[in-house]
């Protein structure tokens, strides 16, 4: 056999180290590219409302009006009510699954689960308007507003269509990001540690809760994030439920806007450059929004991560 | 001697797989009982059997008794975790609670159990490290993680861990198997100073360990109980031609 020369080795080992560096340098011209991008297309509007375009409530291109914050409004707490569905529903999955499941349940499961995530975004709109929405005013709306209808939050018509559903969709669009996710941080949890505390005479649910699930917090929590960020950025099905009104109420039951959907739904139609440009301001705040939240995100993994103090990882 | 456990006519499987044979076997009260033997000769599964560890790997199975105190542990009727908390046990890597601190470690199966009455669980952490010969090491840094801790430090701290819900027998699977010769020292210092308040029944790989530390000392060789007996007979005076050939070297 021909061995290499130790130059041409050393020569291989240099040649990679570039490539994999101009990957990675790849990545970051990319980001500034688009931010560059976002604050070039948006310099009329922001010439023309300045910060008021980010502290402005009223969205009214008729009129010429474009203040994004029920915008931004909207796709926070569509956001925040998805993941409140979504997270323990997940959790549930992963923890069944990874520690509880019989072998014959796993497998299939896991591979359902995961289906899910492959359904086209539109899909998962066309059954939100035919099947969820309907269900929400006729059903899900009534028993809210009977029992828990002293809240601001579900008071109000029903339309059916808005927060709520969108919400809703937004919670089964990312179950099983969250799900396969955490899965996996429960699988990688060593046995050791599962043994450390059934030694002590704790049962299996104890067990999950005092060893496995703290050993895979920052894990879980990644997955959560990453979650967050699927339902940040949804456009196609929350615009096919959320009623489309760019306004702020408290309401659940009311319709709704997120800065994805608008860009999506008048984008065709935005012929004047002020709007255009709107437009593409309102991007550059989803894009600051999602940094926002990321970097909020990982100062929160790695403070959990880090805690209690003095924590050397295994 | 009082026998605190007795193991009668034992075996497990894996799947297919027969790990320990027909075994049976007493283990003396406030003895040193060692396990030794080659590699795969089921001692570890079988000390797993003694506190009914072994049944939660998937595809695993028992047959025969082992009774503590009289009471068949495998009886229908009785709770696992109940038998877990009499029999505690120390694994062969030290396996702390990274996400705990060195105090929580050890407080872990008291918020299971709840503390015995009329005592804190400062005065049991406290006791519990003490009795592993830690607490001078990290009396000022209970609130530090556990993982901070050396690798033995680390497993005394699991000793203490296991010691602080008050267990009647300590089985210990190759508990210096990850560790340096000072701290295998010091555990095997501990460990003859814990056997007046509890039965210890441990794995070695090493058999000059067993010599220096166990009263009594069973030979497994593929699964089978070779030999049992006082350890310093088993040692100088072995009955069974493989026993004679493992202590000496011939095998294993």
């Amino acid at each position: 056999m021909q061995m290499p020369s130790p130059k041409s080795r050393r020569w291989g080992d240099s040649l990679f180290r570039g490539l994999t560096f101009l990957a990675a340098l790849g990545m970051i011209g990319l980001v500034m590219v688009i931010a560059v991008q976002l604050i070039r297309g948006s310099q009329l509007a922001f010439t023309h409302f300045g910060l008021g375009f980010v502290t402005g409530s009223r969205w009214d291109p008729v009129h010429g009006a474009f203040g994004s914050l029920p915008l931004v409004y909207g796709t926070i707490v569509s956001s925040l009510i998805a993941l409140l569905i979504a997270v323990p529903l997940s959790l549930g999955i992963a923890i069944y699954l990874a520690e509880l499941a019989p072998h014959w349940v796993r497998t299939p499961v896991s591979f359902l689960v995961e289906l899910l995530a492959a359904i086209p975004s539109v899909v998962y709109g066309l059954w939100g308007v035919f099947v969820l929405v309907p269900l929400v005013r006729t059903a899900l709306e009534p028993f809210l507003q009977r029992t828990l209808g002293w809240l601001p939050f579900f008071q109000g018509t029903y339309y059916g269509f808005g927060m709520l559903a969108a919400g809703i969709i937004l919670a089964i669009m990312i179950i099983p990001t969250i799900s396969a996710v955490s899965r996996e941080v429960l699988l990688a949890v060593p046995n050791s540690q599962r043994e450390a505390m059934l030694a002590l005479g704790a049962t299996r649910w104890e067990t999950i809760k005092m060893a496995v699930l703290p050993y895979g917090r920052s894990g879980i929590l990644g997955a959560v994030i990453l979650g967050l960020g699927r339902a940040i950025g949804e456009t196609m099905a929350v615009t096919m439920v959320i009623g489309n009104r760019p306004q702020i109420s408290p309401s659940v039951f009311e319709l709704a806007q997120t800065i994805a959907s608008i860009i999506a739904n008048e984008f065709s139609e935005a012929f004047d450059e002020l709007h255009l440009s709107a437009l593409v301001m309102a991007g550059l705040v989803l894009f600051v929004v999602t940094l926002l939240l990321n970097i909020l995100a990982r100062l929160l993994v790695w403070r959990v991560a880090r805690a209690p103090e003095g924590v050397t990882r295994e | 001697m009082d026998t605190r456990l007795l193991v009668e006519d034992f075996s497990a499987w894996y799947g297919q797989t027969q790990a320990v044979k027909n075994v049976t076997l007493p283990v003396y009260a406030s003895q040193v009982t060692a396990i030794i033997g080659p590699s795969g000769c089921g001692k570890s599964t079988f000390i797993r059997c003694l506190n009914r560890l072994h049944e939660v790997i998937p595809g695993t199975r028992t047959r025969g008794r082992v009774l503590l105190d009289g009471q068949n542990i495998y009886d229908d009727k009785v709770d696992p975790a109940e038998i877990r908390r009499r029999v505690g046990m120390v694994f062969q890597k030290p396996n702390p609670f990274p996400t705990m601190s060195i105090f929580d470690n050890v407080a872990a199966g008291l918020r299971v159990h709840g503390l015995p009455p009329g005592t804190t669980a400062e005065e049991v952490v406290e006791k519990s490290l003490k009795m592993v010969g830690l607490w001078d090491e990290v009396a000022d840094r209970l609130q530090d993680s556990g993982v901070s801790l050396s690798g033995g430090q680390q497993q005394r701290l699991c000793i203490a861990r296991a010691l602080a819900v008050e267990p009647e027998v300590l089985l210990m699977d190759e508990p210096c198997s990850a560790l340096d010769p000072v701290s295998t020292l010091k555990i095997e210092e501990l460990i003859k100073g814990l056997k007046e308040k509890y039965t210890i029944v441990i794995v070695t790989h090493n058999m000059h360990q067993a010599a220096r530390v166990a009263d009594y000392t069973a030979f497994f060789l593929n699964g089978q109980l070779i030999e049992y007996g006082v350890t310093s007979d088993i040692f100088t005076n072995p009955r069974d031609q493989r026993t004679e050939d493992y202590i000496t070297g011939r095998f294993g």
